[in-house]
C-alpha cells in the first residue's frame, strides 16, 4: 500500500534542501532562514560529544526511515507478487506485474498524458509566476497589498482548489463554461477528454502560481541595486536587460522552482484531479499517480499498483539525476 | 461525610464497571450525509434496546474507502466487527475465505433462527454463496428504477413505457414537447449489470461467476447488450437521450430541474429527490426489451451488505449476530426504509409498510421493492466477479468514449471484454 505519499516528500525534501543550501537570497523574505546557507560556515558550532549530533538527527532519520524507506522497500517487494487483498495468499509472479502494466496501452496513454500535463503545468505556472513577480517588483505604491493578494491563493488546500475549480467548470452552473459558450466553445468537463484536460491544467496552474510568485519575487529582491543600475547605464531596453542580466541571476531560483513544479505536477495535483473527475475517471484524463490510487485503493490490486509506484519512483529518480547533472551545470550561483 | 464520599466513589466504580461490562463492537461504513445520520440513529436504537452490547458506527468515507480501510485494518489485525461492503466489492470479500464469518452461521450459532425465505427474492442471492447461504447481511438495498416527470408526460400526451420499444415510440413526442426524453445516472449498474438481470441474459461464464473464480469470463459482447448501446448512441444523436458523463449528479440534475422526461436512478434516490425535484414526479420499473425472449425478470439488489469480520471473540460475535437480528426486525427495516428510501429487505417489513399505508401515501417508495420481487430468471440474480470495481472503471471509460465518438459500440465492448477478462484472470491468481 505504500504508494505515492512516501515518494513525494522524499523527492521534494531531497531536492529542496540541496538547492536550498546553496541558493542565494531566495529565502530572504523569510528572514533568519537564509543563515542556513554559506554564512553559517563561518560560525560553526562544535559539539562536546561526537554522538550528540546523531542523537539530534535521530528523530528525523527515524521518520525518514519509517515513512519513506520502509514503505518503499515493501512496495518493491509486493510488486513481484500477486496477492489477495486480505493477505491470505500471495503468489510470486516475477516481473509479470511490470510487463502487464507496460504492455497496457491504457497505461502508456496515461503516461503520455502525464508528461504533457506536467510540461504544461510547469511551463505556465513558472512563466505566469515570473511575469507577476516582475510586475509586482516594479510596483512601489501599495506593493504589500498586491503581494498579499497574489500569495493568498497558496493557502488553499488542493482539494478545495479542485472544488472551486470544478464549480467554475461545472456543466450546469460554471461561469467559465458560460463565458466559453459566448465564444462558441461548449466546455464539457467530465465528458470531453480535451475539455477536462484543459480545466485540470487551468486549476493546477492557478493553484501553483502564488508559490512561484513568492520565490521569484524574493529572488528579484535579492538582486543588488548596483547591478541593476550598472545594467541600466549599459542598456536602454528593459526587456533585454531582463533577458541578459536579471534572468541569469534568477537562474538558481528558477532551477529550484523547476524541480518543485515538476514534482507538484506529477504528484501534488492528485487532489485537484480527484475532485475534477468526481471519483469516476471514466474516459477523462488522469495522471500516473491517480492510476496507482485507482488500482491499489479502489481496485485492491496491490501487486499491480505497487509495480506502478515503483515505476514512478524510478521516474523521479531519473528525473532528479538528470536535473542535477545536466541542468544545474548551466546554473551559476554567485 | 467520609462515608458518603466512599459510597459515592463506590457507586461510581460500580457504574463504571457495569458500563465496561457491555461488549463493544464497531461498525465501519461508507455512508455520508443523511444516510450516515440514519446509521447513527439505527445504532442508537440498538444500544437502547439492550445493554449487553455497545455498537459504535464509524464512517470511513465512500464505499471504496470503507472497503480499502477494512482491508488495511484486517491485514494489521485491527479490523472492525462489521464492515459494510458495496455490491461491486462483494467478490473481493467473499472470495477471501477466512476474512469473514458467514452471516448465516453467525446468527445460527448465536441461537437465533434464520429463514432465508423471510427475505425478498431479489436480495437473496447477491451476497450469498453458490448454495444460497448468506455470507453478507443485506443492508441498504436499492434497485435501478425509472423516475417520471409527470408534467412532461401530460404535455406530450404519452404514457410511461414498460419496454424500450414503447420508449422509442414516445420519445419523438417528448422531444417535440421540449423535453430531453431520457437521462440516466450509472451506465454500469443500470444499463449493463441490471440489463442482464432485467432481460434475463447471461453476464459471465461459470454461472455469472458464482461457481468459480478460475476461467470466469465476461460475455459483454452479447448482441443484445451491443444493441442496447447502439440504440442509446442513436438516441443520443437523435436528441432522445442525453449523457453528462460518469458523474451521478450531473445527470440527475437535468431531471430535477424538470428538463428531462425520464431518469433512470436508484430507488434510494427517492428520499433526496422529494426535496430537490422541481416538478411532480412518479416512478416505474426499469424498462426491458419486449423483443428479447424471457425478458422482464427482476433486477438484483444494489447498494451494500454488512460483513462480520473474523478474528473476533465469541462475545463480540454474539453481539454482531444480535445486531444483525435486530436489523432485520420489521420495525427497524420499516424505519430504515422510510428514512432513506432504500428498500425493505424482508417480506415482513414490506407487509408492515403496506399495512401502515405508507405506499398509499408514497407510491414511488414501493416501485423498487416490487421490481426486486418480480419473477426471477436464470440470470437475474446478479454476478460475482473479482476486481469488479476496476472492470467497472473500464466500462465507464469505454462508455464515455462511445458517447464522445472516440470509439464504436462494437469496439468498446471488445475492449471491455478483453481487458475485463485479463483482470478476472489476474484475480483468479490472487485468490488461488
Amino acid at each position: 500500500m505504500s504508494t505515492v505519499t512516501d515518494l513525494l516528500p522524499a523527492a521534494r525534501g531531497g531536492t529542496g534542501t540541496k538547492t536550498g543550501g546553496r541558493r542565494f537570497g531566495a529565502f530572504r523574505l523569510f528572514g533568519g532562514q537564509s543563515n542556513s546557507g554559506g554564512e553559517s560556515a563561518a560560525k560553526r558550532v562544535q559539539f562536546a560529544s561526537p554522538f550528540l549530533p546523531y542523537l539530534f538527527l535521530a528523530p528525523q532519520l527515524a521518520i525518514i526511515f519509517i515513512f519513506f524507506y520502509w514503505p518503499s522497500v515493501q512496495a518493491i517487494q509486493s510488486s513481484f507478487y500477486l496477492e489477495d487483498p486480505f493477505g491470505f495468499g500471495s503468489t510470486f509472479v516475477g516481473m509479470t506485474n511490470y510487463t502487464d502494466v507496460l504492455k497496457s496501452g491504457e497505461y502508456l496513454g496515461i503516461a503520455r498524458f502525464t508528461a504533457v500535463f506536467t510540461a504544461l503545468v510547469t511551463f505556465f505556472a513558472l512563466s505566469i509566476g515570473l511575469l507577476l513577480a516582475v510586475k509586482a517588483d516594479g510596483v512601489i505604491r501599495g506593493n504589500a497589498a498586491y503581494k498579499t493578494l497574489l500569495i493568498w491563493v497558496y493557502a488553499i488546500a488542493p482539494p478545495v482548489a479542485g472544488l472551486i475549480g470544478m464549480m467554475f467548470f461545472d456543466q450546469h452552473i460554471g461561469p467559465i463554461v458560460e463565458l466559453a459558450r459566448w465564444f462558441g466553445w461548449d466546455i464539457k468537463v467530465g465528458l470531453n477528454y480535451f475539455d477536462t484536460a484543459f480545466s485540470m491544467v487551468v486549476v493546477s496552474v492557478w493553484k501553483q502560481i502564488p508559490y512561484n510568485f513568492i520565490f521569484f519575487l524574493s529572488g528579484l529582491q535579492g538582486i543588488p541595486v548596483s547591478v541593476r543600475e550598472a545594467a541600466a547605464i549599459d542598456c536602454r531596453s528593459g526587456f533585454r536587460r531582463f533577458w541578459t542580466v536579471i534572468l541569469p541571476l534568477l537562474a538558481p531560483t528558477a532551477f529550484f522552482l523547476l524541480i518543485i513544479n515538476v514534482t507538484y505536477a506529477l504528484f501534488d495535483t492528485f487532489g485537484v484531479i480527484d475532485v475534477m473527475v468526481k471519483d469516476k475517471a471514466a474516459n477523462n484524463p488522469i495522471t500516473l499517480v491517480y492510476k496507482v490510487y485507482m488500482d491499489g485503493f479502489r481496485g485492491n490490486d496491490l501487486g499491480g499498483s505497487s509495480a506502478q509506484s515503483v515505476i514512478l519512483m524510478l521516474i523521479v529518480f531519473v528525473l532528479t539525476i538528470f536535473q542535477f547533472r545536466f541542468i544545474e551545470r548551466r546554473v551559476h550561483y554567485n | 461525610m467520609f462515608k458518603k464520599f466512599t459510597l459515592a466513589a463506590l457507586t461510581f466504580a460500580f457504574s463504571a464497571t457495569s458500563s465496561l461490562a457491555a461488549t463493544n463492537i464497531t461498525w465501519w461504513h461508507g455512508m455520508a450525509g443523511r444516510n450516515g445520520e440514519v446509521i447513527n440513529e439505527v445504532s442508537k436504537k440498538f444500544n437502547e434496546a439492550q445493554s449487553a452490547c455497545a455498537l459504535t458506527p464509524v464512517s470511513k468515507g465512500t464505499y471504496e474507502e470503507a472497503l480499502a480501510s477494512g482491508i488495511a485494518a484486517f491485514r494489521s489485525g485491527e479490523q472492525p466487527n462489521i464492515l459494510q461492503v458495496f455490491d461491486a466489492g462483494a467478490a473481493t470479500i467473499i472470495n477471501a475465505k477466512g476474512a469473514v464469518i458467514p452471516a448465516e452461521d453467525l446468527i445460527i450459532k448465536a441461537g437465533h433462527n434464520f429463514d432465508r425465505n423471510a427475505f425478498i427474492d431479489g436480495v437473496r442471492h447477491f451476497y450469498a454463496d453458490s448454495e444460497g447461504k448468506f455470507v453478507g447481511m443485506p443492508f441498504n438495498s436499492s434497485a435501478p428504477i425509472m423516475y417520471i416527470n409527470d408534467e412532461a408526460l401530460k404535455k406530450a400526451g404519452v404514457e410511461a413505457p414498460k419496454t424500450w420499444e414503447e420508449f422509442e415510440a414516445a420519445a419523438p413526442k417528448l422531444k417535440e414537447a421540449g423535453y430531453i426524453p431520457l437521462v440516466q445516472s450509472q451506465l454500469t449498474w443500470q444499463f449493463t449489470e441490471n440489463f442482464f438481470s432485467r432481460n434475463n441474459i447471461q453476464f459471465a461464464t461459470n454461472n455469472n461467476g458464482y461457481d468459480a473464480v478460475v476461467d470466469t469470463q465476461l460475455k459483454v459482447t452479447d448482441p443484445n447488450l451491443v444493441m442496447m448501446f447502439d440504440k442509446l448512441k442513436a438516441w443520443k444523436d437523435e436528441g432522445y437521450f442525453a449523457f453528462y458523463g460518469a458523474g451521478w449528479n450531473d445527470n440527475q440534475k437535468v431531471f430535477e430541474e424538470g428538463k428531462a422526461a425520464f431518469w433512470i436512478g436508484s430507488s434510494g434516490s427517492f428520499g433526496g429527490l422529494q426535496k430537490t425535484a422541481q416538478m411532480p414526479f412518479s416512478a416505474t420499473f426499469l424498462p426491458y426489451w419486449g423483443s428479447i425472449k424471457g425478458a422482464g425478470t427482476n433486477s438484483f439488489i444494489g447498494g451494500a451488505a454488512l460483513f462480520a469480520m473474523s478474528g473476533k471473540s465469541d462475545e463480540e460475535n454474539k453481539c454482531v449476530a444480535d445486531f444483525f437480528q435486530f436489523l432485520t426486525s420489521p420495525e427497524i427495516q420499516y424505519f430504515y426504509h422510510k428514512a432513506t428510501g432504500y428498500v425493505a429487505i424482508t417480506k415482513a417489513a414490506y407487509e408492515l409498510a403496506q399495512k401502515d399505508g405508507y405506499y398509499k401515501e408514497k407510491p414511488v417508495a414501493e416501485v423498487g421493492i416490487k421490481q426486486l420481487m418480480l419473477p426471477a430468471g436464470d440470470w437475474s440474480k446478479g454476478y460475482r466477479l473479482g476486481f469488479y470495481p476496476q472492470i467497472r472503471e473500464i466500462m465507464e471509460r469505454e462508455y464515455g468514449r462511445i458517447f464522445s465518438g472516440e470509439t464504436t459500440v462494437k469496439d468498446a465492448f471488445d475492449t471491455i471484454e478483453k481487458e475485463g477478462n485479463e483482470l478476472l484472470a489476474r484475480f483468479a491468481k490472487t485468490a488461488g
